[in-house]
């Protein structure tokens, strides 16, 4: 019995010892597989000597396991390694056999199908041209900004009850809550008014983020259009008489505006306007005002030699209202069965 | 914020006319109407019926037959399919004719052969509540003697109302209160508005025998007043209070619970009320907290609080409530409450706000302090109004009154300048004008000289310091519409920058080029950078809306890969795919200057670059390759050059960086198949991506004007056997080079590998175009090029002319 054992284990060591060149030599995964089946498998010489352990007396059982184990582990061991040989091998062969010389520049046959603009794109587009033509240029600034430019430059200090409407993003750089993703595009007004003199007609648009789950009308990222103008003497008057023009020039000349009174810490007086619908009601499309005077003393701006309005609101609507799109997150699921339609 | 018009009348009696009137000037006014219903209106028709009789229908099991006394002096029979009601109850009676509010008219009809002559009512029928189940039974809802035949809104003492919801901005702490709304309505319709005022006698021992309140910082309470009541009512508030209450929007608890909040909505005051017996030392200290101070609040959970929240304390100095924003468990009344102690307080706003925000707990007294509540009289009014509502109630106030004061705003008068306010409004009004604006809302508005009005800032304006808030408040008085509309008379030209025309045109080329704009949102989850072969190294979001969308991104790939996969899961085959947005790369640690990135006041802003990223999926990459010449050619970029490289993520050996101007400016090539299988995405993807930003605002190729040449261009035909190592780009800069400025154009035609290559080389085949300006080039002169052009090529090349 004990020598039936010992020439099992003695044989499974010599194989194991084997097995390292035969591993070494295996060409490919599947020769690797054969060898690990034959040395480690359900009816491989390891499984049939493990089972002989059994019949061994305690103290020879220890020594034999231990013998056995070691030399399975060293068999585990190679096979491992060959296969991460052969992986490797196999993803440098598709490599070196797949190698191009991008700049063998050989004429391409053009695709005769045109692609398309994102309807979000062509709404922006179409609101810029307006205000072009309106006078003014457009204005862009980054994504992620700071608690200076998103809020307390535009007279929104930290206490301030509105910061909560804003459901913020926050960025993990920094103080807490001093880093954000912008949740709206006034900061590109500071950063113009900070860098700029008066007179200054610019609209802003870009992409802002506020913490919304994402569901058929609501997105945690989106577009929003701004537009500031500073000048000795704009009035009220003229943010009135601006809304009327870009809605006329926008929606068409049947369709009206009208300025509610409304509060936003940037402006004073404040308004929301509206656009008439066909049917006689309105439709709340954005909010704006005379720039608060704060706002343009923290931009190094004299609030007595210079002033201006705000407007604001969003782009991602207009482009839901013109095709009738029923889900915003089709705007960002990329499909091409969408995208293609506009 | 809702409003009753029944509640506005007491206020300003004169408002009236068409709710809808009423609710375009609320909106005018800037208390934007969200919502407006007309409450307790009846069709008419609906009367008082008294059951006379019931029979069952004698052909139908689920109707029966009801012989009504209505009024009229004729019994009528009403078909009915409720059994809830007994011979003498009265119910409800639609007479033949009435409208329902369903939009039913109520016909004589037949059922089952048995007339019927109007129709029995269910709450619900009438929108008097929900109960849909039986018939309303009236009889202990009436009032005695009320016969059969009068109006069922008489008979229940119902009157029409009307019930607004208004959307109230943070600046109008004063228009959440029915008087607050009151006092703009009546301004805006030009009719009285007159508060009532209450008082009660007082009786028993004086106040200070019983409390005391003292204000350890006077920057956190303006003003503190305080009153004891005996015998508290217990028990539920009387019906009509209770009612107006749920017109409002709040759910009736208790009396003193709901008077408290009776009086905060009707004007614009939260209290609180303390059990007496139950406040150490019976004895109020208003304090800031001390950090890791703890309290458990009325809604039973334990809080911490941090140095700078405003605190009660009581005798022993232990915190019994949150200042403005919560009361304390341990001293709330219950039935066995003997004295109680009212708080009527004006608290700092910002502090209330920074508490409430920091411990995430919003109540509407919190609400109505942080945007700042009226610190002048209006205190004393709610006070009497508390103790008016509760006396009522059987309560006995204590005589006296606690009125401690702390810091208050001070707003002295502000001069406003007429010219000022018309210039920034673009209005004419005169200095009366203004002055009776302001008047009519509570300012008080004297002249000052010709050109001045010297106002006076009501204290129920916290938000309202500035000239240019009083202008805002003439503008609301006066009608936003009414002001004249104008247009700027600036001179300022409009336009895009060159990088916007540019970028329009980078849209234009790809669109030509058959490729759909994406817009990817710019988050990622968690390992997406690493599962693309990145770095996982993108900023993190602190409190993402998902976690999926919870890193920033730095590169477009793993959103335009997502948009392919997506694509191809809806069998829409192969799709070419681009994107212009931002990355965010982190900036540098050292919280220095970073190279792109910003700094803010709190560090280092991310490096944010607006990149183009072109996939083209089911394709190789000469695809992207040709897509970059599109780009390279339309945008004039100077001397764009591939530079061998792996970069992450993309295909080792079909790969290369995009080199503009000497710089590198992005990748082109292939996706690598491991990163394409780990996003699910068979075949392969061509790529593209570049720094927009970088290339739109680097250098670019004059285009200066050529003459075309009116002579006969000669062609040349070449093929090099060239070493795989070299690569074409190699060989075409030294046949240019050779060619000199006669070559007109050149153009590799045939890339060719196998028998009759050598191994480990192609062939590569040019076409190369030679014209002169001024002549026919002579076949001496073309054979000269293009011996010069393969000895310039094999001399820097290794490439070999083939035969």
């Amino acid at each position: 019995m004990r020598s039936s054992l010992a020439r099992v284990l003695e044989g499974y060591e010599q194989a194991a010892a084997e097995a390292e060149e035969r591993l070494a030599a295996a060409a490919d995964i599947g020769a690797v597989a054969d060898i690990e089946r034959d040395l480690l498998g359900r009816r491989s010489r390891f499984t049939a000597a493990k089972r002989q352990l059994g019949d061994l007396d305690p103290g020879e059982r220890a020594e034999a396991g231990r013998r056995l184990n070691a030399a399975r582990q060293r068999v585990e061991t190679s096979v491992a390694a060959a296969r991460t040989r052969l992986t490797a091998a196999a993803r440098a062969d598709r490599h070196a056999a797949e190698r191009l010389d991008l700049t063998e520049r050989l004429p391409q046959a053009a695709p005769l199908r045109r692609g398309s603009f994102h309807p979000v794109t062509q709404a922006r587009d179409r609101l810029e041209d307006v205000f072009i033509g309106m006078g003014y240029t457009v204005a862009e600034g980054p994504e992620v900004e700071s608690a200076w430019y998103n809020f307390e430059a535009l007279n929104i200090p930290e206490w301030h009850p509105a910061r909560g409407s804003f459901d913020t993003i926050f960025v993990n750089l920094g103080e807490p809550e001093q880093v954000m993703l912008r949740s709206h595009t006034s900061p590109v007004q500071i950063r113009v008014m900070e860098n700029r003199k008066p007179p200054i007609y610019i609209v802003a648009p870009g992409r802002t983020f506020r913490a919304d789950t994402a569901d058929a009308t609501h997105l945690p990222a989106f577009n929003q259009i701004e537009g500031l103008a500073i000048d000795r003497n704009i009035t009220m008057g003229d943010l009135a008489g601006t809304i009327d023009e870009f809605v006329r020039a926008f929606f068409g000349t049947e369709v009206k505006s009208r300025l509610r009174p409304s509060y936003f810490p940037f402006t004073e007086p404040s308004a929301e306007f509206d656009i008439s619908r066909p049917d006689g009601s309105w439709l709340e499309l954005g909010g704006c005002g005379m720039v608060h005077p704060n706002v343009l003393r923290n931009c190094g701006i004299d609030p007595e030699q210079w002033q201006g309005f705000a407007f604001g609101f969003g782009i991602d609507r207009l482009a839901v209202m013109r095709h009738e799109i029923d889900d915003i997150r089709e705007f960002v699921n990329n499909d091409v069965r969408f995208l293609s339609q506009f | 914020m809702r409003v009753l018009l029944s509640w506005l009348r007491e206020f300003a009696p004169d408002i009236g006319g068409d709710p809808a009137a009423l609710s375009d000037v609320l909106s005018a006014l800037g208390l934007t109407v969200e919502d407006m219903t007309v409450t307790g209106s009846l069709p008419d028709g609906v009367v008082l019926a008294r059951v006379l009789d019931l029979r069952p229908h004698p052909d139908a099991d689920r109707i029966q037959l009801v012989e009504a006394d209505d009024g009229s002096g004729s019994t009528l029979q009403v078909c009915c399919g409720a059994f809830n009601m007994a011979v003498g109850d009265l119910v409800p009676l639609a007479r033949v004719g009435t409208v329902m509010p369903s939009g039913l008219e109520i016909a004589r009809r037949k059922m089952r052969g048995q007339p019927s002559e109007g129709m029995c009512c269910s709450e619900a029928e009438l929108e008097l509540g929900g109960d849909a189940e039986g018939i309303m039974i009236l009889n202990d809802r009436v009032a005695d003697g009320a016969a059969p035949g009068l109006p069922l809104a008489e008979a229940l003492g119902l009157a029409p109302d009307v019930l607004w919801d208004l959307e109230v901005g943070a600046n109008r702490p004063d228009a959440l209160s029915v008087m607050g709304v009151a006092r703009d309505l009546a301004a805006g319709l030009g009719v009285a508005f007159e508060p009532p005022d209450w008082s009660t006698a007082a009786s028993g021992a004086h106040i200070t025998e019983s409390a005391a309140v003292e204000i350890v910082d006077p920057t956190l309470c303006g003003r503190f007043v305080g009153r004891v009541l005996r015998n508290a009512p217990q028990g539920a508030s009387p019906p009509w209070l209770a009612h107006r209450l749920t017109a409002l929007g709040m759910r009736p608890i208790n009396a003193v619970v709901d008077i408290s909040n009776y009086v905060m909505l009707e004007l614009g005051q939260p209290s609180h009320t303390f059990d007496l017996a139950r406040v150490a030392g019976a004895r109020i200290r208003v304090r800031r907290a001390r950090d890791g101070e703890a309290i458990r609040t009325l809604d039973g959970a334990e809080r911490t609080l941090a140095a700078g929240d405003g605190v009660i304390a009581d005798g022993d100095d232990n915190v019994i409530g949150i200042a403005g924003v919560m009361g304390g468990a341990s001293t709330e009344i219950d039935a066995d409450t003997s004295e109680v102690l009212v708080e009527m307080a004006w608290w700092d706003p910002p502090s209330i706000s920074r508490t409430a925000k920091r411990l995430n707990l919003s109540s509407e007294a919190a609400t109505r302090f942080r945007r700042g509540a009226d610190w002048g009289y209006n205190v004393e009014r709610c006070m009497n109004r508390f103790v008016q509502l509760a006396a009522e109630l059987g309560a006995e106030p204590a005589d006296g009154v606690i009125d401690k004061r702390g810091d208050r705003p001070d707003r002295g008068p502000l001069r406003v300048r007429i010219a000022r306010v018309n210039r920034l409004l673009g209005t004419g009004l005169s200095t009366q004008q203004m002055a009776d604006h302001l008047r009519s809302i509570g300012f008080g508005a004297d002249p000052a000289g010709e050109a001045a009005l010297e106002v006076t800032i009501p204290t129920w304006r916290w938000d309202t310091e500035t000239e240019t808030d009083v202008a805002e408040e003439v503008a609301r008085l006066h009608g936003y519409e009414n002001i004249e509309r104008t247009v700027p008379t600036g001179n300022e030209a409009g336009g895009l920058s060159g990088y916007q025309r540019d970028r329009r045109l980078v849209r234009e080329v790809l669109v030509g080029a058959g490729c759909c704009e994406t817009q990817p949102m710019p988050f990622v989850a968690p390992g997406a950078l690493a599962a693309v072969g990145l770095p996982e190294d993108g900023i993190t979001l602190s409190n993402p809306v998902d976690d999926r969308e919870s890193v920033l991104r730095t590169s477009l790939l793993p959103g335009q890969l997502a948009a392919v996969a997506y694509n191809q899961r809806h069998f829409s085959g192969d799709v070419r795919l681009f994107e212009i947005g931002h990355i965010y790369l982190p900036a540098p640690e050292d919280g220095l200057e970073p190279a792109g990135g910003r700094m803010s006041e709190s560090g280092p802003l991310p490096d944010e670059r607006e990149f183009l990223a072109v996939a083209l999926s089911g394709e190789e990459a000469p695809a992207a390759v040709a897509v970059l010449d599109l780009l390279a050619e339309a945008l004039a970029l100077p001397a764009v050059e591939l530079r061998q490289a792996s970069p992450p993520g993309l295909h080792p050996t079909r790969s290369a960086e995009v080199v503009v101007a000497g710089r590198g400016r992005g990748t082109v090539g292939e996706v690598d198949h491991e990163v394409l299988e780990a996003c699910g995405i068979a075949g392969r993807v061509a790529w593209l991506q570049i720094d927009l930003q970088e290339v739109l605002n680097g250098p670019r190729t004059r285009r200066r004007y050529r003459p075309v040449s009116k002579y006969p261009p000669s062609e040349v035909d070449l093929a090099f056997a060239v070493p795989e190592e070299v690569a074409a780009a190699q060989v075409e800069r030294a046949l240019r080079a050779a060619a000199g400025s006669l070559l007109a154009r050149i153009e590799l035609f045939d890339a060719y590998r196998g028998p009759g290559v050598a191994e480990g080389s192609r062939s590569l085949a040019y076409r190369l175009r030679f014209q002169a300006p001024d002549r026919t080039l002579t076949d001496a002169d073309v054979a000269e090029i293009r011996q010069r052009c393969i000895d310039e090529t094999s001399r820097r090349t290794s490439a070999t002319l083939r035969s």
